[in-house]
């Protein structure tokens, strides 16, 4: 069971979409969000789960917590159907909303786990070491005596964290759990997640936007598009598939006209700088080289592919292959 | 380092899930009661706000009463009884569940799935939802009224009459949230139906101040066979008052209060389960 301690068979998600056509009329249309998707996490693995907005990804979480019931298929977290124990579940699994808090807005910090101690029934002496532990990591000591409505986004965000986790969840949910954050609060959120895991061998199952989340976190990513799941594997073999491209800015002494410099191709130009796109795979230090010896360079830099970019560009490539498909059939 | 086995697991809870509801209902009704009393002064303004905006409705009834002897029959005391148990119930009522009429607005904003997530019923943690101690003040103002109407009316107190105060008043509030379940079940296929639901909280509270022999047959009908809230005081306070009921119903109607109580509530309970299976299927 610890191989497949969240399992999706086969699972669908249909919504009846109700379209107004005219003064009474109303066309009904249904939306597949979730098609036939099909995997497993391990007990203790840390997964990355991305796509676009609308791809699915939102519904998934919600079926695995319980809100939502699937249409179709097969689903179990530790083991429960969460859609049919959905209390039972709610005490073994932990999830946090980026961006809707469940902290009591108006009372100090401290109270909302006080409540969180009661609702769980939470052992005292599990509460006073998960609540310790939590302050410790999450650096929460000066704020538990703080309405919530005073905390910063990451201070809220690390409060949420960590009320969270005081019942001891085997499995956290995390939706966006950076977004909106400045570079520090990300960072004590990751090395916090981080340490969790190793730690504690909870499952952690995060949604983001921001590629370095998956970089810093997560051994396995998940993409999924238009319900479907895209990729699944390590972060590296992503931008391999996803024939993803780098970029390299450069700043010449004067303006000129686009490099030439295959298989790498100019995208942009502005004065004398210039932005080109090359395979991710290819070396930037050849294609700097061969640049330089050609050009009068001042300055350059490399940038990384970001993940949206690569997503687009993974999912076009998709539709290319079915039309290609359908073409030869 | 936690593993399954020393997991501590509080797994389903002795005593089920109404106990584990009501449980979770005053833990979540006292943190609101803490929230508002972080603005102490806000919240006594605001007792005494709705204590008095509350009190406007009697004023009015009294204004009429310096015109008039009587209102359809019946005394400014005995209209002051009704609207005492009016008012005292659908208070009660109000205070206790009436934040479920919010539910449209969490459906919309996507908060409703925060309460998903946690190990108690919606239902509990909807009606604990904004629990507001100021709502004392209707439920204050309305009890007086009916403290004053019963020291001046000159009722025959038969053991039957004072059996059936205390029966009314439970029933009414029951009734009453009845239909703020029922109101909010509803808003799981319309959001933005909190003004129908207020049309018959607020509305159906206003009309049974007034004496049931000032309104149209079909209203009488229909709120005494459809939506049963001539049950909430119209039909038993008619029988501690010795008035007859204009509908003709025999006697012993007055004393069915509790069983229409009963079947409104199931009948909520059973649309807000068939609300939350919807929502839990489409997600809106």
């Amino acid at each position: 069971m610890d191989d497949d301690f969240i399992e999706l068979d086969r699972v669908e998600k249909v919504f009846d979409v109700r379209r107004k056509t005219g003064f009474l009329r109303r066309e009904r249309r249904s939306v597949r969000a979730v098609d036939s998707l099909s995997f497993t996490v391990a007990r203790g693995e840390m997964v990355g789960y991305i796509g676009p907005n609308g791809a699915g990804k939102s519904t998934t979480i919600k079926m695995l917590t319980g809100i939502l019931t699937p249409s179709g298929g097969r689903l179990r977290v530790a083991g429960i159907d969460p859609s049919r124990e959905r209390t039972r579940l709610a005490r073994r699994i932990g999830v946090v909303f980026g961006q809707r808090t469940t902290l009591w807005w108006d009372l100090p910090l401290i109270d909302s786990y006080r409540l969180a101690h009661r609702m769980y029934r939470i052992p005292e002496v599990r509460y006073r070491e998960n609540l310790d532990r939590c302050v410790e990591l999450l650096e929460l000591g000066e704020l538990l005596e703080v309405p919530v409505r005073q905390l910063s986004l990451g201070q809220r965000m690390r409060g949420d964290i960590a009320a969270a986790l005081l019942h001891d969840p085997e499995v956290l949910y995390l939706d966006e759990p950076t977004i909106g954050l400045d570079v520090i609060s990300k960072s004590k959120v990751r090395g916090f997640l981080r340490e969790l895991n190793a730690e504690r061998g909870t499952t952690v199952l995060l949604t983001t936007h921001d590629l370095q989340d998956i970089e810093q976190l997560c051994s396995r990513v998940m993409v999924i598009d238009h319900g479907r799941l895209m990729y699944d594997g390590a972060l590296a073999g992503l931008h391999e598939v996803g024939e993803s491209e780098r970029t390299l800015v450069v700043d010449l002494e004067r303006e000129l006209p686009p490099i030439e410099a295959a298989p790498a191709r100019v995208v942009r130009v502005e004065g004398p700088r210039q932005w080109l796109a090359f395979p991710a795979a290819q070396s930037a230090a050849e294609l700097v080289a061969r640049i330089a010896a050609r050009y009068p360079l001042l300055d350059l830099s490399v940038r990384e592919p970001d993940i949206e970019a690569v997503i687009a560009r993974m999912y076009a490539g998709g539709t290319a292959q079915d039309e290609a498909e359908k073409a030869v059939s | 380092m936690v593993d399954a086995g020393a997991r501590w697991a509080a797994e389903e809870v002795p005593g089920g899930r109404v106990r584990e509801g009501v449980r979770a209902y005053f833990l979540i009704a006292g943190m609101w009661i803490r929230s508002t009393m972080a603005y102490r002064t806000s919240f006594v303004l605001m007792t005494v706000t709705n204590f008095a905006t509350t009190a406007l409705d009697f004023v009015a009834i009294l204004l009429m009463f310096s015109r008039v002897d009587a209102l359809g029959g019946y005394s400014l005391q005995q209209v002051a009884f009704l609207y005492g148990v009016s008012s005292t119930t659908f208070g009660l009522a109000d205070m206790v569940i009436g934040s479920m009429e919010r539910l449209g607005r969490r459906v919309r904003d996507g908060t409703l799935d925060t309460l998903l997530v946690r190990p108690a019923p919606v239902l509990a943690q909807m009606a604990a939802d904004q629990f507001a101690l100021r709502r004392l003040g209707r439920t204050g103002q309305g009890a007086l009224v009916l403290t004053w109407a019963l020291l001046r009316l000159d009722i025959d107190w038969t053991p039957l009459r004072v059996l059936l105060m205390p029966v009314m008043l439970v029933s009414g509030c029951a009734i009453f949230c009845a239909v703020f379940i029922a109101g909010a079940a509803f808003q799981f296929v319309a959001q933005d139906a909190a003004e129908v639901q207020n049309a018959f909280t607020y509305g159906g509270t206003t009309l049974l101040q007034y004496p049931p022999t000032v309104f149209a047959t079909e209203l009488l009908r229909g709120v005494t066979y459809v939506l049963p809230l001539a049950f909430v005081n119209w039909l038993p306070a008619t029988y501690v008052l010795g008035l007859p009921y204009p509908l003709g119903l025999p006697e012993w109607a007055a004393f069915l209060s509790p069983l229409v109580a009963a079947g409104c509530v199931g009948l909520a309970g059973l649309a807000w389960r068939a609300g939350l299976r919807s929502y839990r299927s489409t997600g809106s």
